[in-house]
């Protein structure tokens, strides 16, 4: 099916019939309705009411098809309905709280980017894509790309000498607007030598929806060709709501120094992938000054049954589909990778219950300066009062550096860690898109078995007159279907070798990560030693005049 | 930790046999529900040691001895004040009442704090000019059997100034400003330690949850890394230098606050406990200040025939006041000099040996910093 490769394909994650309240919703030229027409020809009706696809208002030529190359589309002999939009894959997953928020930053669009977020606690979830770009921007090229492009990448990475050399950074976040409208904006500095960039620094302002635009993007672009796509920084409503309504107390403050941590963690993690970076997507939004709004209007119960539905769908398939896997090595990196997830969920549990006791250590020893301060006020003996005095804040340094300390943990380790449980949801949609690009090519391989029965069949036929016209009808489907086994097996080859490239890729960067991370904690834990030395060998003196 | 300011073991004339200084609460024992403590002592004459083995109730027979009701004076001394008794529960955890009612002195291995609290109270008594004459300690600490089974007469040390009554006359204005001066002082510091203290104790629990926090950590790494397929060996090795930081952290916090429990966190203790005594004396004297202006207002309302009598009672009370005020002066001199002093050791003590831990840890995390960096990436 090589037509399918010419044809620009509209990345719609929840383009279901659900996306009726967008206005000026994508009419979608001419491609659209090609494809809806190929598509009810390929797979047969949904058999029940599984097929969503009925939301009270069914639109015409609605685009209805996303990742329309088909590595998404459903499998015939499962229940699951025909016109059911691709998954959504999350970039977002949760911190603790399994909350299910359809917030945005942006609450003109309350329900602008409704996904569901991965739970940290869950063990097992879905991922699920977050809502798409707005279809302003150019249609994006078609989705199955070649693994040659991923070596070219690799190639070049390699050629360049001093090869990855790009740093990004987010920083300087400010309130725009007031109340509930109010967003964050931070400023994403690029500074590189790579010559894909049109210069060494750029700066642009972008705000929270954006990345999550980017993200999803990235990920209906990429992730069922089996790239890993490095998964978007979480949402909040909670975090959110308090900055819009501008508590601008310790906690909120906290909050955007997080996202914006995160926000930077995510966007280096994406250059760093070798195809990602040439994306156009990634270098528009490192590069332009204005970035098309990432909206998407979908209502609630919409999208939200929707996704419901994607999820369930996907359940039922997943049990269904039992991949004869003939290659131990993706079975024994799924097994590797379940451990995985299980340990840095648990150890991600560890850290933050470190951090909670570190601050409450801080907070301690704050109340005990204080204390110690007003004992030496209260104290008669000179040399003694002075001393208790130089105690008191002697300890309200060390509650800083045990405050610092507790953010090095947090920031380094516990992010860390959280990252790396959503990058592995990342990893474990990447195998599950094997699973799915296998399973299409079994079905393709089924579909052309009956077709080849069916034209036995018709060498028995009793009608001569209409016998021609069908036995080419046949021919037809039957050259067609061969094709698509073809393609079916290729996509399978291919999606399996890009995935072996990616794991290797991603083992590489683990330990890269690691090793970066304990080393900058080694060096907070030196410093704040060397700043308790100092205070220790400045009070001693002090203890000693006491007479 | 070195004991009081005082240079002399021994007091001219004392009767002690025992040199203060010399005087160890080495360790405790449970036998069945009852902790022993076994006490060390030199003799003065010629170094000779001396060893018995006490319960807490002949510390208790002790402090009953020290107070002679018929001493009048001796209502002015600020007895050294006696840790609360230690109950040790069957697997010898400690149990939040005793956490609240001991403080630092329920803290540490194996009743250590609270051994060296029992030693600085003899020490103390040992080296009061008066009270180290009481044949009591001498027994104490050389008898073969324990003291402990005479019934000693209770009720001094019943916390006088608890009695909703008595409270009253706490705040009693005082004849003498300097006396007055001193109650206010007392209160006012006496409230401040305490507060001092208990925020001390609540850095050192979280310095101890922060212990058990990464000690956990470096095992729950170290453990997956046993269990698991090192499929990525350096990833492995990565996580096995993790888990020696941990522990390493863990150390820091343990060693930290073994060092503040040790060290201000007994020095405040005693400190608060002995602000409470001296509270105790002042409040005695008060009593007796309040009786004797009761004294006097009888004896000028007195009829003529009762006038003698009255005079003669107020004469005694006059008398007892007086001898007690003069020792009281004393005494507060005494243990203001003296609680500097045990203030001072306690926090020279406490930096010196929390700079030698920081110090230890430094080297440790600098040594595990250039390890990681020479870690390998493939």
């Amino acid at each position: 099916m090589t037509a399918m490769k010419t044809r620009a394909a509209v990345i719609r994650p929840n383009g279901g019939r659900g996306s009726h309240d967008r206005p000026g919703a994508s009419r979608l030229g001419p491609a659209s309705h090609r494809r809806e027409k190929m598509a009810a020809e390929r797979d047969p009706p949904p058999p029940g009411d599984a097929g969503q696809a009925r939301f009270g208002e069914a639109e015409d030529g609605e685009d209805l098809f996303v990742g329309a190359v088909g590595a998404l589309e459903s499998n015939p002999s499962s229940p699951e309905p025909a016109s059911l939009p691709a998954e959504d894959i999350s970039a977002n997953s949760n911190g603790p709280k399994l909350v299910d928020s359809f917030l945005d930053d942006d609450p003109d669009d309350l329900f602008a980017e409704a996904t569901e977020e991965v739970s940290l606690d869950s063990p097992e979830r879905e991922p699920i894509l977050s809502d798409g770009p707005s279809p302003a921007i150019t249609p994006i090229m078609a989705p199955r790309i070649d693994s040659t492009l991923f070596d070219q990448a690799l190639e070049e990475e390699e050629d360049n000498g001093d090869t990855f050399d790009i740093c990004i950074s987010v920083s300087d976040p400010e309130k725009v607007g007031d109340g509930m409208n109010a967003y964050m904006a931070y400023k994403v500095t690029t500074k590189t030598s790579l010559s894909v960039f049109s210069q060494n620094e750029l700066s642009v302002r972008r705000r929270f929806s954006d990345f999550l635009g980017l993200h999803s993007k990235l990920a209906s672009k990429y992730m069922h060709s089996g790239y890993i796509v490095p998964p978007a920084p979480e949402k909040s409503i909670v975090g959110m709501t308090k900055v819009k309504v501008g508590k601008e107390d310790s906690s909120s403050t906290e909050f955007v120094e997080k996202r914006r941590s995160a926000l930077e963690r995510y966007l280096m993690r994406t250059v760093k992938h070798p195809v990602m970076l040439k994306d156009p997507n990634v270098l528009q939004f490192l590069e332009s000054s204005e970035l098309p709004r990432a909206v998407s209007t979908q209502a609630l119960s919409g999208a939200g049954i929707l996704r419901m539905v994607n999820k369930a769908a996907d359940a039922v398939n997943k049990m269904t589909i039992k991949m004869n896997e003939s290659d131990a090595w993706f079975e024994e990196k799924q097994q590797q990778f379940e451990n995985l997830d299980a340990q840095f969920r648990k150890l991600h549990a560890s850290v933050e219950s470190l951090v909670c006791h570190r601050k409450e250590l801080s907070l301690n020893t704050a109340s005990f300066a204080k204390s110690a301060a007003m004992l030496g006020n209260s104290e008669d003996h000179t040399a003694l009062s002075r001393a208790l005095s130089q105690l008191a804040e002697m300890e309200e340094k060390m509650e800083q550096l045990h405050m610092d300390q507790a953010y090095a943990d947090f920031y380094l380790f516990a992010e860390l860690l959280g990252d790396y449980v959503r990058l592995l949801t990342a990893v474990k949609g990447v195998f599950d898109q094997r699973m799915k690009t296998w399973s299409k090519w079994q079905d393709a391989q089924l579909m052309l078995q009956r077709k080849r029965e069916a034209e036995a069949k018709l060498q028995y036929a009793n009608k001569p007159d209409k016998l021609q016209q069908a036995k080419d009808e046949i021919k037809e489907e039957i050259v067609e279907w061969e094709g698509k086994v073809q393609q079916g097996e290729r996509d399978f080859e291919q999606i399996s070798k890009t995935i072996r490239k990616e794991l290797g890729r991603f083992e590489k960067e683990r330990v890269k990560d690691f090793k970066s991370v304990i080393i900058k904690y080694l060096e907070s834990l030196v410093q704040t030693q060397q700043q308790l030395i100092k205070y220790w060998e400045a009070f001693l003196p002090e203890a000693k005049a006491i007479a | 930790m070195n004991r009081s300011g005082k240079t002399a073991d021994t007091m001219e004339g004392s009767g002690l046999t025992i040199s203060a200084s010399s005087i160890k609460v080495n360790e405790a024992t449970l036998d069945e529900d009852t902790l022993v403590f076994s006490i060390t002592s030199q003799k003065l004459s010629n170094g000779m040691g001396v060893c018995v083995c006490r319960t807490y109730e002949d510390f208790e027979w002790l402090q009953q001895s020290l107070f002679a009701p018929d001493e009048p004076d001796l209502h002015g001394v600020i007895f050294p004040p006696l840790p609360a008794k230690l109950i040790m529960s069957p697997q010898s955890q400690i149990n939040n009442k005793t956490l609240k009612q001991l403080g630092f002195l329920a803290l540490g291995d194996c009743c250590r704090t609270y051994c060296e609290a029992l030693e600085l109270y003899l020490q103390q008594v040992a080296l009061h000019p008066i009270l180290s004459k009481n044949k009591a300690l001498e027994t104490l600490l050389t008898n073969t059997e324990s003291p402990g089974k005479q019934r000693a007469k209770k009720g001094i040390f019943n916390r006088l100034s608890q009695v909703m009554e008595e409270k009253r006359k706490e705040s009693h204005k005082d004849v003498d400003d300097f006396f007055q001066n001193e109650r206010d002082n007392n209160s006012n510091m006496t409230a401040l330690t305490k507060v001092t203290t208990e925020r001390f104790l609540d850095v050192v629990l979280a310095e101890q949850r922060l212990s058990v926090a990464s000690k956990h950590l470096s095992s729950s790494i170290q453990l997956w890394v046993n269990q698991e397929d090192s499929a990525n060996a350096a990833f492995s090795k990565i996580c096995l230098k993790t888990s020696k930081v941990f522990e390493t952290i863990k150390r820091n916090f343990e060693k930290t606050a073994e060092n503040n429990i040790s060290t201000l966190g007994l020095g405040l203790d005693l400190q608060s406990r002995y602000q409470e005594a001296e509270k105790e004396m002042l409040f005695r004297r008060t009593c007796k200040l309040v009786e004797l202006e009761a004294a006097n207002k009888n004896t000028e309302r007195a009829k003529a025939n009762k006038k003698g009598i009255m005079e003669e009672v107020r004469n005694v009370l006059e008398k007892q006041f007086d001898g007690m005020s003069s020792m009281a002066r004393q005494e507060v001199g005494r243990f203001h000099q003296s609680r500097v002093a045990l203030l001072r050791t306690a926090l020279v003590s406490w930096c010196e040996q929390q700079l030698n831990t920081a110090t230890e840890i430094a080297a440790l995390y600098s040594e595990h910093l250039e390890a990681c960096q020479k870690l390998p990436e493939e």
